[in-house]
């Protein structure tokens, strides 16, 4: 067990050293790309570029900017914007994280709560009236934009709806640190949460669904039903307990994703300053550091849940323990 | 599954045996008539036929209908509403009056949509934006379906050291953040133009985006393709092949390329509804379709500066996203039932 932990740790850090290495190349391989003629300027003379290749340390070999990126990223901290000249890269990163995570966990509450009720619900009805309005609406969540959905959220509770009894206690858009004011660090992400999770509870109520409706064909299933359990026991303690595995693995992927950036457009709609808003404003302006902190910082997170998913299936499937 | 049935002739044709029957329905013909049959499949399929009809015929209406050029700006524009001459850029009348609001929906032939910033026919547009966003998006999902099909194939059929370095090179482009790799590989390539061979490509094209959305989720469907074709190469039909001497190249082209092609062609729908909101997504953050072309995502990205007051602009291509998505997944759903061996009610 040991082992597999350690050798799948191991491979964490060789794919996130094989992402790191991927990022650099590809903005140094691609031509066009140079960071020196972006630095400088869109007319600076070719005596500037220089210039600036030389300050930067643009002109040394790659992999001798590369190691010192990193050294300066892990060992020193004092890693340093190319485009904002003195914003330090580490803290910036360290100060958007809690808006990321506020947002990203409270959505992920919301929408495990909410997908699963829907998923238990509609196999429960299955064909029937609730399961079909369920699955309808999963359908349109599924199928809508979620910046445009931010978006409709916010017409109607920022502009047209607001100054209704309805939506009056919303707040302007922005984020409040929890340490502030828990009240409205609540209040300014109910909206942002219900916008996130709603594509979620739509994909994974749709996906237990399913798989409560296959689990009923197992023969343990008839075993249950035939000792004289109760459907509603035969339904969360037999059907949903095993249906649930594969949502659970896909919830770890999806909030890994999410944390480590994916949140970029609710952030963007919602005028958050997450991870996302700046891993998406550093690559428009093609800041090299701190697109490199930024796309560590994400696939860390990705890589982790994957290997944590990876964990938990060996732990719930002892046959994987013998690979 | 390797209780799956082979699904073309891997078998002797049932004349073979002698008997006066007719030969069984082929899985396409058997495939169809499972379309046919279904009236979800059949209702959504005519639903994207008429959207395609409707974006195909985008020139024919802004010429006859709307007649104006949904390209260029209108800012001085005047329109007949009620037998009065208005100006389509209406005086802003809160505040201290500067600034103008571009004109709401008419309802009528003209403006039926209302205009955009630039006093622009939104309806005409929004037809335009359709032809572009299908365009991306179906174009993209063959693009995408082709690598998959090929890096699946030749990771799960040669295996070994090949597999090795293939699946991770999979598991470590699909730890991207799958928006995050678009925006990256979009602002890398737009901007410049390419010269491959003879090939021009502009930094406008619309083969910039298609290339991008075509690439991200290539690991998302070479997965199972790779593992599908381990499932088969294992099987018992392609082991008896094997038996009789086949060569490899024919058991890959026979045996083993049509039983991915279901496995493709239950993602098609799925894949391009999900381009089509990659697409949007994009765009809205102005590194997907870049001007003079319009999409449905550009429509949105332009929408969003009216959102508090004009906010038809903003909504009629969410809801053009919303139906066509729906309508493709639906489609899909069906045609998964049908394929996929593995599903509930596909047999």
């Amino acid at each position: 067990m040991l082992a597999v932990i350690l050798s799948r740790l191991a491979r964490m850090v060789v794919v996130m050293v094989g992402i790191s290495v991927i990022t650099f190349l590809i903005f140094f391989a691609t031509p066009g790309a140079d960071p020196a003629a972006r630095i400088a300027g869109r007319n600076a003379a070719p005596e500037t570029v220089t210039a600036v290749r030389h300050d930067f340390g643009l002109d040394r070999p790659i992999w001798v900017q590369y190691g010192v990126m990193m050294r300066k990223m892990f060992v020193t901290g004092d890693l340093t914007s190319f485009v904002n000249r003195g914003q330090k890269i580490v803290p910036t990163l360290t100060a958007a994280a809690p808006v990321t995570l506020s947002l990203v966990a409270g959505a992920a509450v919301l929408w495990m709560a909410l997908g699963a009720a829907t998923g238990i619900i509609a196999a429960a009805f299955k064909d029937r009236l609730p399961d079909k309005i369920l699955m309808g609406v999963s359908m349109m969540a599924v199928a809508m934009p979620v910046f445009w959905v931010g978006e409709m959220v916010n017409l109607v509770t920022q502009s047209r709806l607001h100054d209704t009894w309805a939506f009056s206690w919303v707040p302007p858009l922005g984020y409040v640190p929890l340490s502030e004011s828990p009240a409205r660090w609540f209040l300014a992400l109910i909206f942002p949460w219900i916008t996130l999770s709603f594509l979620y509870i739509g994909l994974y109520g749709r996906m237990l669904r399913t798989g409560i409706i296959e689990t009923y064909q197992e023969d343990y299933i008839r075993t249950a039903r035939a000792k004289g359990l109760t459907a509603r026991r035969v339904l969360l303690k037999h059907a949903t307990r095993a249906a649930i595995i594969p949502v659970v693995i896909m919830f770890g992927m999806d909030f890994g994703v999410l944390v480590g950036g994916a949140a970029v457009l609710t952030e963007v709609v919602f005028g958050l300053n997450g991870v996302g808003r700046l891993t998406y404003q550093a690559l428009k302006v093609l800041d090299l550091p701190m697109i490199m902190a930024a796309v560590l910082y994400a696939s860390f997170f990705v890589v982790l849940a994957n290997a944590v998913v990876d964990l938990l299936c060996i732990l719930i499937d002892p046959r994987l323990r013998r690979k | 599954m390797t209780t799956d049935q082979p699904e073309t002739g891997s078998m002797p044709p049932a004349d073979a045996a002698g008997g006066a029957l007719p030969p069984p329905a082929g899985p396409w013909r058997r495939a169809l008539q499972g379309l046919a049959s279904s009236r979800t499949a059949v209702l959504s399929g005519l639903g994207l036929v008429l959207i395609v009809l409707a974006t195909v015929l985008a020139p024919v209406y802004a010429k006859h209908v709307a007649q104006t050029d949904p390209f260029r700006s209108g800012l001085s524009a005047k329109i007949m509403i009620d037998g009065k001459r208005s100006p389509v850029m209406e005086r802003s009348t809160e505040g201290l009056g500067l600034g103008v609001t571009p004109i709401g929906p008419t309802w009528g032939p003209k403006y039926f949509l209302g205009a955009d910033t630039q006093g622009r026919d939104v309806a005409a547009r929004l037809l335009y934006g359709g032809q572009n966003s299908l365009v991306i998006a179906g174009a993209a999902t063959l693009l995408c379906l082709v690598c998959a099909a090929v890096i699946g194939i030749v990771a799960g059929y040669a295996g070994g050291r090949v597999d090795t370095v293939l699946s991770n090179l999979i598991d470590m482009i699909w730890a991207f953040p799958v928006y995050l790799l678009a925006i990256s590989l979009s602002i890398v390539m737009l901007g410049k133009t390419f010269e491959i061979g003879p090939i021009h490509i502009s930094s406008s094209s619309l083969v910039v985006p298609i290339i991008i959305i075509g690439l991200v989720y290539v690991p998302y469907v070479a997965r199972p393709v790779r593992g599908r074709v381990i499932a088969i190469t294992n099987s018992d039909f392609v082991l008896a092949a094997r038996g009789l001497g086949i060569r490899p190249s024919r058991i890959l082209w026979r045996h083993i390329l049509p039983n991915v092609a279901t496995t493709l062609i239950v993602f098609a729908p799925m894949l391009m509804a999900l381009n089509i909101v990659t697409e949007s997504s994009l765009s809205f953050l102005s590194v997907g379709v870049q001007a003079p072309n319009a999409s449905w995502g550009t429509i949105l990205q332009d929408g969003q500066a009216l959102l508090y007051s004009r906010p038809v602009v903003s909504m009629a291509p969410g809801i053009a996203i919303m139906v066509t998505v729906m309508l493709l997944n639906l489609f899909g759903d069906v045609l998964r039932d049908i394929l996929d061996p593995k599903s509930v009610r596909g047999r």
